[in-house]
């Protein structure tokens, strides 16, 4: 072999035993050649209406949010408790209407402009803009006044606000900081992912954030992911069947039909997480001005008449018929997947259709060749409205319907399309009873404000009521001011306690069920643990990966 | 009659008779829930098996054949008639007359039908039982199924009032609504029939349509619509071949109306 030969076969052999070891390193599950976790795929069910982490307003859009942006903190959507990010630390003044962060050092945006307390302040100043109409931003809107912020150096900030706010430090779980310097704007992000490319009603492309912060147990920069994939695709069944091609890694929300189905088909990808925060439930109109009879408002308005309805409803055939038994029976507002806030004391209004009879006869009612009528002889009889389209709901609607003729009620069911049914319940007060469900991505029962309050727009049974037409309002409102009031979580945990009582004494709401958090991943997929809470499959997505395989196939 | 039209009425008089019996036949009532039993296979019990809220497949499909069967032809009068009235007036007055009404069923034709129908149904009240809901269904898809006939009569009411008899009966001293109900009314009779047959499937699918977005027939009563809802989210036809019976009983049904059709229309 000449000289030429030989460094030819060298610079070969070297090649040869790079590229091995490139290749071997590259598939190596969580190696330390760890930023090449491949790209991760999974469906938006609608088009993001914006990328303003301060302007989200719907799921696709906080999915974004989610991904990309950096919070000071962040509830762990695994332990639900708050823990620190952007902030190291934080301290909440006594009386609630102040919050003073200390930042953590050298981190920097995504363009590589250096992050520190002007950009805390440059936010909370947009987001508490007027004139900006952030739905985040309303939630720190406790009181007139404007809200000031006090950069008290490049590492600390306090922000200070008119009025006391209950649960003040997990509000900043929804905002992103942005940069006050950056000329890229919201394209400049403090979260793992970065948008790179959008093709309207098409994807969305997120790219790995080359100058995120956070680093792993091992010391290797996360995220592990190189990109991640999000296509715009409404149709649930064509998602299933491109999960089950492999052409997708996740999906976050599963109904109990399709989990059932995957779950017969590949046991191990389907995830029941257990009940989460949403529930279904269903009212009666009580409205004074309403368009219904005086007897059936006098019905209506009766505790008796609702708890005897409340427990003639069979909600465990509810949740095993209707959701494969993938839904738990309700017990009230607070869904016992609520670790904090859920009064343990009460339990679901159990199946009595004796007990029923009993509470309605003790109202004047009595039974007549098997129909119940009234003590004024009227046959009782009324609708349940509901949304058209949703399938569970209307199934529902059908066993409702039969459970309540068992005591001679004869239920009709209607189906609306939405605007028209919430024409009906919000506006004209049109309607008899609705029956319609609660999604909850709000641990805190400041969230709830809007539903309990006797003068709220949402207080779905008698809404905007000028003083409490009821004692059992009245105090509710007094209950739901006081946790807002309070500072102290124990305090706040008793008021809201109660609420829950008397809300089971009177059920304003029937609640039904509470539907488990079902979701689908991928084999291909490392790191995913499913929870309740959203977003169910990715709240981890700095520490998922995809394995060798999916990797070097895509 | 030729084979293929034999056959076609031998199924549509077979479906009516099965329907009709379906007091008798039927295993279940079309409400009772059976809820040990949801989405249940077929078995003795349940030949169709059973609905996911356990319901007889079977029962519901005979029921729901019947109200579909007897309320789509009710909804196809109504549309004829006034198709009748409308078309048929216009084109025998002429000039202006048949104008206006062309420029009006114009307007008809496009207008959202669907839309139309989610908000006249949004309008209606809430506490009507099931079986009043199925009757104000087809009778709204009947009010508003007129148009599409009216333009096809209009056109052979106009042939008809230039045509040489309905001249010499002109002649003879024949006016006015004598002229239009003795000769042109009977002459547009066969133009009639073929629209009411071709009526028929479209108020079918029209309330299938409906149901299949929660707007048709009131639960629990069964119809095509609400049994064809089932399909929603069904991904493989092998796994559950059973649900597909409402399917092809309407395929079927629609076929032997199309071939039944195609001869009346040939008649016209």
């Amino acid at each position: 072999m000449n000289t030429i030969g030989r460094r030819t076969f060298r610079r070969t052999l070297l090649r040869l035993c790079l590229s091995l070891t490139i290749l071997s390193l590259a598939l190596l599950p969580g190696s330390a050649f760890s930023q090449s976790g491949g790209e991760l795929r999974f469906c938006l069910r609608s088009e993001p209406k914006t990328f303003d982490p301060l302007l989200v307003d719907d799921d696709a859009s906080l999915s974004i949010r989610y991904l990309t942006g950096g919070v000071l903190a962040r509830v762990n959507r695994h332990t639900q408790e708050l823990e620190p990010e952007l902030a190291e630390s934080w301290k909440v003044s006594k009386d609630g209407k102040q919050i003073t962060f200390k930042l953590r050092h050298g981190i920097t945006f995504s363009d590589g402009t250096p992050f520190s307390s002007e950009d805390v302040a440059f936010t909370m100043q947009r987001l508490m803009d007027p004139a900006l109409h952030s739905s985040t931003g309303d939630a720190f809107r406790s009181g007139s006044g404007a809200v000031s912020t006090k950069i008290l150096a490049p590492d600390q900030i306090s922000i200070i606000f008119p009025a006391p706010i209950a649960g003040l430090d997990r509000l900043f779980d929804q905002v992103a900081i942005m940069s006050a310097h950056s000329s890229r704007k919201e394209a400049a992000v403090l979260g793992p992912f970065m948008v790179a490319e959008y093709k309207a009603g098409s994807s969305v492309l997120l790219h790995r954030n080359p100058n995120y912060w956070k680093k792993d147990s091992q010391g290797r920069r996360l995220p592990y992911l190189d990109a991640i994939h999000l296509d715009i695709q409404s149709n649930r069944d064509v998602e299933m069947l491109r999960f089950k091609r492999g052409e997708l890694d996740l999906i976050n929300v599963l109904d109990s039909d399709y989990f059932d189905r995957l779950a017969a088909s590949s046991p191990g990808l389907a995830h029941d997480a257990g009940a989460s925060l949403d529930s279904d439930f269903m009212w009666f109109n009580q409205v004074a001005t309403a368009p219904i009879p005086e007897y059936k408002r006098a019905w209506f308005r009766s505790a008796n008449f609702r708890r005897a309805i409340s427990g003639a409803i069979n909600r465990e055939d509810l949740s095993r018929v209707v959701f494969n038994g993938h839904a738990q029976p309700a017990v009230g507002p607070v869904s016992p997947a609520n670790k904090f806030w859920f009064n343990s004391k009460l339990k679901a209004e159990p199946y009595r259709p004796d007990a029923a009879m009993q509470r309605l006869q003790a109202d004047g009612f009595h039974l007549q060749n098997g129909a119940l009528f009234d003590k004024g002889g009227n046959a009782v009889e009324f609708s349940i409205v509901t949304n058209a389209g949703s399938k569970a709901r209307e199934r529902m609607a059908v066993m409702v319907q039969e459970d309540l003729g068992k005591l001679g009620i004869k239920v009709n069911v209607v189906t609306l399309d939405f605007p028209s049914l919430i024409e009906r319940i919000s506006q004209k007060f049109n309607y008899e009873a609705a029956m319609l469900g609660f999604r909850n991505v709000d641990l805190d029962p400041n969230g709830q404000m809007n539903i309990w309050l006797s003068s709220a727009e949402n207080h779905a049974w008698n809404p905007q009521q000028k003083s409490p037409e009821t004692a059992w309002e009245a105090e509710i409102d007094r209950l739901m001011r006081a946790q807002a009031s309070a500072a102290d979580p124990k305090k706040r945990k008793e008021s809201f306690d109660r609420v829950q009582e008397i809300v089971a004494e009177q059920t304003p709401f029937i609640y039904l069920v509470n539907q488990n958090a079902l979701s689908a991943v991928s084999s291909a997929v490392e790191g995913a643990n499913p929870v309740i809470l959203s977003p169910q499959t990715f709240w981890n997505a700095e520490r998922l990966t995809l394995n060798a395989t999916t990797r070097a196939s895509r | 009659m030729n084979a293929a039209r034999k056959l076609a009425c031998a199924v549509v008089l077979v479906v009516c008779v099965v329907s009709l019996a379906a007091n008798w036949l039927a295993p279940a009532g079309y409400a009772r829930q059976f809820r040990e039993a949801p989405s249940a296979p077929p078995s003795r019990q349940h030949w169709l098996g059973t609905d996911e809220v356990g319901r007889d497949r079977f029962s519901r499909v005979l029921y729901g054949t019947r109200i579909s069967l007897l309320l789509a032809p009710a909804a196809a009068l109504v549309s004829t008639v006034l198709a009748a009235l409308v078309g048929g007036l216009a084109g025998y007055l002429g000039g202006i007359w048949l104008r206006l009404a062309r420029g009006f069923t114009d307007l008809f034709l496009s207008l959202p039908w669907l839309f139309l129908l989610i908000t006249v149904r949004a309008l209606l009240p809430l506490n009507v039982s099931p079986l009043v809901s199925v009757l104000i269904t087809f009778f709204i898809l009947g009010l508003l199924g007129w148009a599409a006939s009216a333009r096809v009569l209009s056109t052979s009411a106009d042939a008809l009032r230039n045509s040489d008899f309905v001249l010499q009966a002109r002649a003879a001293g024949l006016h006015g609504p004598r002229l239009f109900l003795v000769h042109v009314l009977p002459n547009l009779k066969p133009v009639l029939y073929a629209q009411f047959w071709i009526s028929i499937p479209v108020f079918i699918l029209s309330e299938a349509n409906l149901g299949i977005l929660g707007l048709g027939v009131a639960e629990p009563l069964p119809s095509w619509g609400s049994l064809l809802r089932e399909l929603e989210g069904l991904i493989s036809f092998r796994e559950e071949p059973w649900r597909l019976a409402p399917l092809l009983l309407l395929i079927v049904v629609m076929t032997s109306f199309q071939l039944l059709l195609s001869n009346e229309e040939v008649t016209a």
